[in-house]
């Protein structure tokens, strides 16, 4: 236990829960450490100083003290509080799916985090900022698979390793990967997936942010990106994510 | 446990009570022990009587005396028919009631909208608001949840449901606090209190 008693990080409100009286209990997702949970004491009263600054979906560097169980938030002001994003019930959600995702996909304390909190951030203020948030979330859920260590394979068949030719192929949530038609006949457990939306999925996969919001998928294509995207999240979690369901009632 | 069965029973009660731990709850149940009957059985009428004698309003959602049709701000023929102010919990109403400058009639949602916890709008009472706001009369409703992210996500979900109806949707007002410090201010607040600014008179 040679660690300072006190330290300064910069990180990402995921979610707050009530605790005791007026204090609450926030999951951030800091820049050196992961997902780290805090207490910030008073947070809930009218007067606190750090209540404003520790909303979900904000940028905050903060003072954290070492506590005897949680660390216990000292200091906190606000870097980037994504003020379009609140104002848009749609935005709303696609950011608390964001965070969803890489609470639900990522441990306490990994560390190690600093790419994927670049992209936690990019991808807020690429929601807060561009008219329509979709793309930003469709390419941040290929790069976080990516960083995970589950990319899927969508070049090459993932089972005999020939490269996959034009045509509809099938999807393998086990195998993480495109399987293609000759490997996969019959096969449990497979999807399938069509030219168009796997065109898609590559051109994510291996594009620069700046290429990737060139693609205009329309409303069919992007709702079976949509579906595939959100069955292998749920398949390596092994558990329904909250927010798409949140998403679906919202945008009718 | 060494402790004889109706202790324990009563031990293990209070401890699922929110913020009772282990020690607190033993040393509850050992001052009803020592304390006069009549503490002990005030408590335990006070208990039942809570879940048989309170009822949520039908119409409001507010919690009221059982037996009631209605609960008495929605009786009241005093109260503005017109306006609704929609709050989160029961807790909220007491809190506006105790201002006492508020004049019309309540909904309780009882909850609100959290996409990440997965608390959608089925889970709330948005469905009986849309309907009362539905039968007509109402002109103003006020949406008085919580500032936050998930008070705010509910408004926003609101005013897209209510828009059909052609009331007036309004939100509490939003600035610094009685007491506050400027220097401490987040951005949010101050940015409303700075564009919600009123002139002097």
């Amino acid at each position: 236990m040679n660690q300072p008693r006190s330290f300064r990080t910069e990180a990402v409100v995921i979610r707050h829960a009530d605790w005791g009286e007026a204090d609450r209990i926030l999951t951030l997702f800091t820049r050196e450490q992961g997902k780290l949970r805090v207490l910030a004491k008073g947070a809930r009263k009218v007067l606190s100083r750090k209540a404003g600054h520790l909303e979900p979906f904000t940028r905050v560097t903060l003072q954290l003290a070492r506590g005897r169980d949680l660390p216990i938030v000292t200091q906190v002001e606000t870097l980037d509080a994504y003020l379009p994003l609140r104002d848009d019930l749609l935005k709303v959600g696609y950011a608390a799916y964001v965070l969803e995702l890489i609470d639900r996909l990522t441990y306490d304390e990994e560390g190690n985090t600093f790419s994927l909190f670049r992209l936690l951030t990019e991808t807020l203020e690429r929601i807060a900022s561009e008219a329509d948030g979709w793309l930003a979330v469709r390419y941040y859920e290929m790069r976080l698979l990516d960083f995970l260590g589950f990319r899927p394979k969508l070049f090459e068949c993932a089972n005999c390793g020939r490269p996959v030719e034009p045509r509809d192929q099938y999807f393998s949530p086990g195998v993480g990967g495109v399987i293609c038609p000759q490997c996969g006949m019959g096969l449990p457990g497979l999807w399938n997936v069509d030219v168009e939306t796997l065109k898609y999925l590559r051109h994510f996969q291996r594009s620069s942010y700046a290429e990737a919001v060139r693609a205009r998928p329309n409303a069919e294509a992007r709702k079976k990106i949509e579906a595939l995207m959100q069955a292998y999240f749920t398949y390596l979690l092994e558990r329904e994510l909250n927010t798409p369901g949140f998403l679906k009632r919202v945008r009718t | 446990m060494l402790l004889p069965q109706p202790l324990q029973n009563l031990v293990l009660a209070f401890e699922r009570l929110p913020g009772i731990g282990p020690k607190s709850a033993s040393r509850l149940a050992f001052f009803l022990l020592r304390a006069p009957e009549d503490v002990s059985r005030q408590l335990a009428d006070a208990l039942i009587a809570l879940k048989q004698n309170t009822a949520f309003c039908p119409e409001c959602f507010n919690i009221m005396q059982a037996g009631r049709e209605r609960c008495e701000i929605c009786e009241s023929r005093a109260r503005d028919e017109r306006v609704i102010c929609v709050v989160e919990e029961p807790l909220d109403v007491l809190a506006l009631e105790r201002v006492g400058a508020y004049k019309g009639k309540y909904h309780v949602l009882h909850g609100v909208l959290s996409p990440i916890e997965g608390i959608g709008p089925d889970d709330l009472k948005i469905k009986p608001l849309l309907e009362r706001v539905a039968r007509g009369g109402v002109t103003e409703v006020i949406l008085a949840t919580n500032p936050s992210m998930e008070g705010d996500a509910t408004a926003l979900y609101l005013r897209q449901q209510l828009l059909p109806f052609g009331v007036q949707v309004t939100r509490l007002a939003r600035g610094l606090p009685v007491g506050g410090d400027l220097e401490y201010a987040d951005q949010n607040t101050l940015l409303r209190a700075l564009s919600g600014r009123q002139e002097m008179t």
